[in-house]
């Protein structure tokens, strides 16, 4: 996130796009409604299902799942158009305006109608309301980012705030919602194919050679290497082993059968985890970790706080933390000075790391800190790009639209779309085996619009078989107001009804997000 | 700015503010049982009424604003005269059971008894003893040990905004309903726990707490949420190496990102650190089968296979998949391993999944 959390209490108007918020961030989404009914904050909820917040909003636009780049580029076209950008800030602060705008003539409202089905007075309502609400801070999730034009709609969503002169503004900004605890910490350590910490690039021959200094190695090649989303697919071709800590591919993994394919090649599988997993069931090695509360360590949440949790308890006997399991890897490989301890590793991280620099375990221990914060009496930033951008200037991004990888054709006609669940986690390792959570949702599920229910003669409780062209399950149905006709959408929690056995590989050609938000699908009443 | 006495202590207090906050920056305890910090008061529970110079009446201080020249006793006779028949009316048809409650000795109504000196029943009320409402999977609800406080109501509607309690009937008759007066685990709550937070007594409770009595061996650890990306604090509650059950971190709450609210995840999402199927021991495949080894031979052959590996493919032949729930210093160190030991930069995590 450019901005925190809190700020939405300060905000004019809030536009949350692509995230079922008082689903997946469910704390975010009360302090959400709440600034709606306390301070009159104005809400515009997109999402083509109708979610809890849209009780809250002014105005929801339900667009086809797929389409915000048309939305989004609408809304652009019609503030354009009206005249209600904000001049002086596109002036002094961004790039490349007029090619943009030219990109944004053709997404006229009824060209847009057209590919989101939203009506043109709803979209220009709303796009009257963000311009003319004082700061707007737009919020999204996967639902912008895990499609085959992830990057495009993200930068649609930059568009938008830039335009109206809300990045770098308290209250304002460009939110991702991070998904996972610490989605934001891995990154900025490093663990992606193309940056060392702190985003610096493994093709910088400087960055490459500080850290071959420190650790006493040999710096690596010049060139980015695989996303998880390559390495799959190459298993038992390019890639020969696999080491995998804390995650379950065969859950989460888009196209999970042909996955499975992939991990069966491979000569070595090492899977790190705190449950055998879906995943460590076929690995060669099996390495049991301590979990989260069982050891000390830093967390970087969405708003880039860098927060501490502490131990309360030891591991179960014979388990032991990530930390110690990875040096003793190293250490027999022959690394010499690996670091043992999770202050030693700390101790690297902040040398290495300019916005981390500043921190240390005693500042972290009361509220964390917001990166940057390069210096040891640097309070963090709350608001990113208050000054400038990271490149000066922020280039406005000309955009064009592209339909989703696969849409619905007469042998897969409904629009199929993935996601959250409130009472679930992610592939359910750890979720189901909660109890509470695992008595309110014990199984798969997929919702349906009542109207194709009656269509397929099936009511909530009876058994369906979802196909598309990937693979099959069978699961129940759950048939909801929320849901529009010809769309379903299946929560990716449950192993026995994988709803990733059915979703598309199809990547963003720029960072590699699968489209897990929207693929076609054929639903059946399966023998009950 | 203006001027006023709080027990013939001169105090300063802005335009506005209420006397109870005025008191309270100054030091001066007034109990409560109906304040939240944060919202509007709502003037329910009249404990924390107190005397004004020049008033025929007691004032409540959590509405009342105070005013230059004002004269306050917080701890008048009359006051607390007060405050004891409505602790006491209050404790006129609670159960006798505190040794058996949850909340023992964690209890404000407990408090306000014991710091007002009510030592015998004067009153006992002729009410109909009303059941517990057991059906929510992870609170318990005690309507005879409310209080009609009603903070339950307030941070419901107006911290989480999940607009599921209410009060049901006011007077006599009054009590906290769900939704249409539904059970809760029947109900529209999402188990957010905040009611049970906010309650003073052992009216709402989690279920957890009851299968675990507060004893000296309970303790509290401040831990991040593992679930999603807003990174709750969270006040763990363990005995004996075993996880029990959640609250929202109380400490500096307001400068927390989850501000003193939960989720039903963090809240009931934890106890997977009990569970049977945790692994114990290092698994290595042979014949086919994962067999239990010690961590040295589990370290070594790991160790062995993927220099193996390196040695006839080269170090891009091997993948690292680092993840986004564990610590930095953990990706960090997956990080240098991948980079710095085997010499490949294929390491990612589940970022985009
Ligand atoms: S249930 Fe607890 S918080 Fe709610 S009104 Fe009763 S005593 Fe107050
Ligand atoms: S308690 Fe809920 S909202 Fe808070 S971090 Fe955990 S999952 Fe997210």
């Amino acid at each position: 996130m450019t901005n925190s959390m809190a700020e939405i209490a300060k905000t004019g108007v809030a536009f949350v796009i692509g995230s079922n918020t008082t689903w997946s961030h469910p704390v975010f989404g009360s302090m959400l409604k709440r600034a709606v009914r306390e301070k009159g904050v104005k809400l515009i909820v997109c999402d083509p299902r109708r979610i809890d917040l849209v009780e809250f909003a002014d105005i929801w636009l339900q667009q086809r799942n797929g389409s915000d780049v048309a939305l989004l580029s609408g809304l652009q076209h019609i503030i354009l158009k009206e005249g209600w950008e904000a001049a002086d800030y596109i002036r002094e602060r961004t790039e490349g305006f007029e090619d943009y705008r030219k990109s944004m003539e053709e997404f006229t409202p009824a060209r847009v109608e057209e590919l989101t089905g939203i009506p043109q007075d709803k979209l220009y309502a709303a796009a009257k309301l963000f311009a003319q609400s004082g700061r707007g801070a737009i919020y999204y999730c996967m639902g912008i980012t895990q499609h085959s034009h992830g990057v495009d709609n993200v930068k649609a969503c930059a568009n938008l705030s830039l335009i109206t002169g809300n990045l770098g503004v308290e209250g304002g900004g460009v939110n991702p919602l991070r998904g996972q605890s610490n989605v934001q910490g891995a990154c900025d350590m490093g663990c992606l194919p193309n940056v060392l910490t702190g985003y610096q690039p493994i093709t910088s021959p400087e960055a490459q050679a500080k850290f071959a200094k420190r650790w006493g190695s040999q710096p690596t090649a010049l060139k980015v290497g695989l996303t998880a989303t390559a390495m799959v697919p190459a298993a038992g071709d390019k890639i020969k082993a696999l080491y995998i800590m804390g995650e379950n591919p065969l859950v989460s993994d888009p196209n999970v059968n042909h996955a499975e394919k992939c991990l069966a090649k491979l000569d070595l599988l090492i899977v790190q985890d705190i449950f055998l997993t879906e995943t460590a069931k076929i690995a060669d090695v099996v390495l049991p970790a301590a979990a989260f509360a069982e050891k000390i360590g830093t967390i970087t949440n969405t708003e880039r706080r860098v927060q501490l949790s502490n131990k309360a308890f030891e591991p179960p006997a014979g388990a032991r933390e990530d930390s110690e399991i990875i040096a003793g890897i190293a250490e027999r490989l022959g690394a010499e000075g690996f670091p043992r301890t999770v202050a030693d590793l700390w101790q690297e991280i902040v040398e290495l790391t300019p916005q981390y620099a500043g921190m240390t375990y005693e500042r972290l221990r009361l509220c964390g800190l917001q990166w940057p914060c390069p210096t040891p009496d640097h309070p963090g930033t709350p608001i990113l790009h208050k000054e400038k951008f990271s490149r000066g200037k922020a280039l406005l991004a000309p955009l064009t639209y592209r339909a989703p990888a696969e849409e619905p054709c007469e042998e897969y006609p409904i629009r199929l779309s993935t996601g959250r669940m409130l009472q679930h986690y992610h592939t359910g390792s750890m979720t189901r085996r909660a109890k509470v959570l695992d008595s309110l949702v014990p199984t798969g599920q997929i919702e349906l619009s009542p109207a194709d229910a009656t269509r397929l003669g099936v009511r909530s409780g009876n058994r369906v078989r979802v196909i598309t062209r990937r693979g099959s399950i069978v699961t129940f149905a759950n048939v909801v107001e929320r849901v529009a006709e010809g769309s379903a959408f299946a929560p990716f929690h449950f192993h026995e009804s994988a709803a990733n056995r059915l979703t598309n590989d199809a990547l963003d050609p720029v960072c590699a997000i699968p489209e897990y938000k929207v693929c076609a699908a054929r639903i059946e009443r399966a023998e009950q | 700015m203006l001027s006023l006495t709080i027990n013939d202590r001169s105090i300063e207090a802005a335009e506005g503010e209420t006397i109870l906050a005025a008191a309270r920056r100054a030091g001066v305890e007034i109990p409560t049982l109906c304040a939240v910090k944060g919202l509007a008061p709502t003037g329910a529970c009249r404990i924390c009424v107190v005397e004004v110079e020049g008033f025929a009446g007691l004032v409540p201080s959590c509405s009342y604003p105070v005013a230059a020249g004002m004269k306050v006793h917080t701890h008048s006779a009359r006051a607390l005269d007060a405050r004891k028949t409505i602790v006491e009316l209050l404790l006129a048809d609670h159960p006798d059971d505190c040794l058996y409650c949850a909340k023992n000795k964690d209890c404000e109504l407990q408090d306000l008894a014991e710091s007002l000196g009510i030592r015998k029943r004067r009153y006992r009320s002729s009410s109909q003893p009303v059941r517990l409402d057991v059906s929510s999977p992870g609170i318990v609800r005690d309507p005879q040990k409310c209080v009609l406080c009603g903070r339950c109501v307030a941070v419901c509607n107006q911290v989480v905004v999940n607009d599921v309690l209410d009060f049901g009937a006011r007077g006599a008759k009054a009590r906290i309903i769900c939704d249409a007066d539904r059970p809760m685990g029947l109900s529209t709550c999402v188990l957010c726990g905040a009611c049970v937070e906010a309650c003073p007594v052992g009216a709402l409770v989690f279920k957890e707490q009851l299968n675990c009595m507060p004893d000296g061996r309970v303790q509290t650890t401040r831990v991040t949420c593992p679930y999603c990306g807003v990174g709750c604090q969270i006040d763990m509650h363990h005995k004996d190496g075993k996880y029990i059950y959640s609250t929202a971190t109380a400490e500096a709450a307001e400068l927390q990102p989850n501000q003193g609210m939960l989720c039903v995840k963090g809240r009931f999402g934890l106890d997977f650190l009990n569970h049977d199927g945790r692994l114990k021991s290092p698994l290595v495949r042979k014949n086919g089968q994962l067999e239990p080894v010690s961590w040295d031979e589990a370290l070594d052959y790991t160790a062995g296979k993927l220099a193996a590996v390196k040695a006839a493919h080269g170090p891009d032949a091997i993948g690292f998949l680092s993840s986004a729930k564990a610590t930095n210093e953990e990706n960090y160190a997956m990080m240098r391993l991948a980079r710095g030991v085997i010499g490949t930069n294929n390491i990612d995590h589940c970022a985009r999944l």
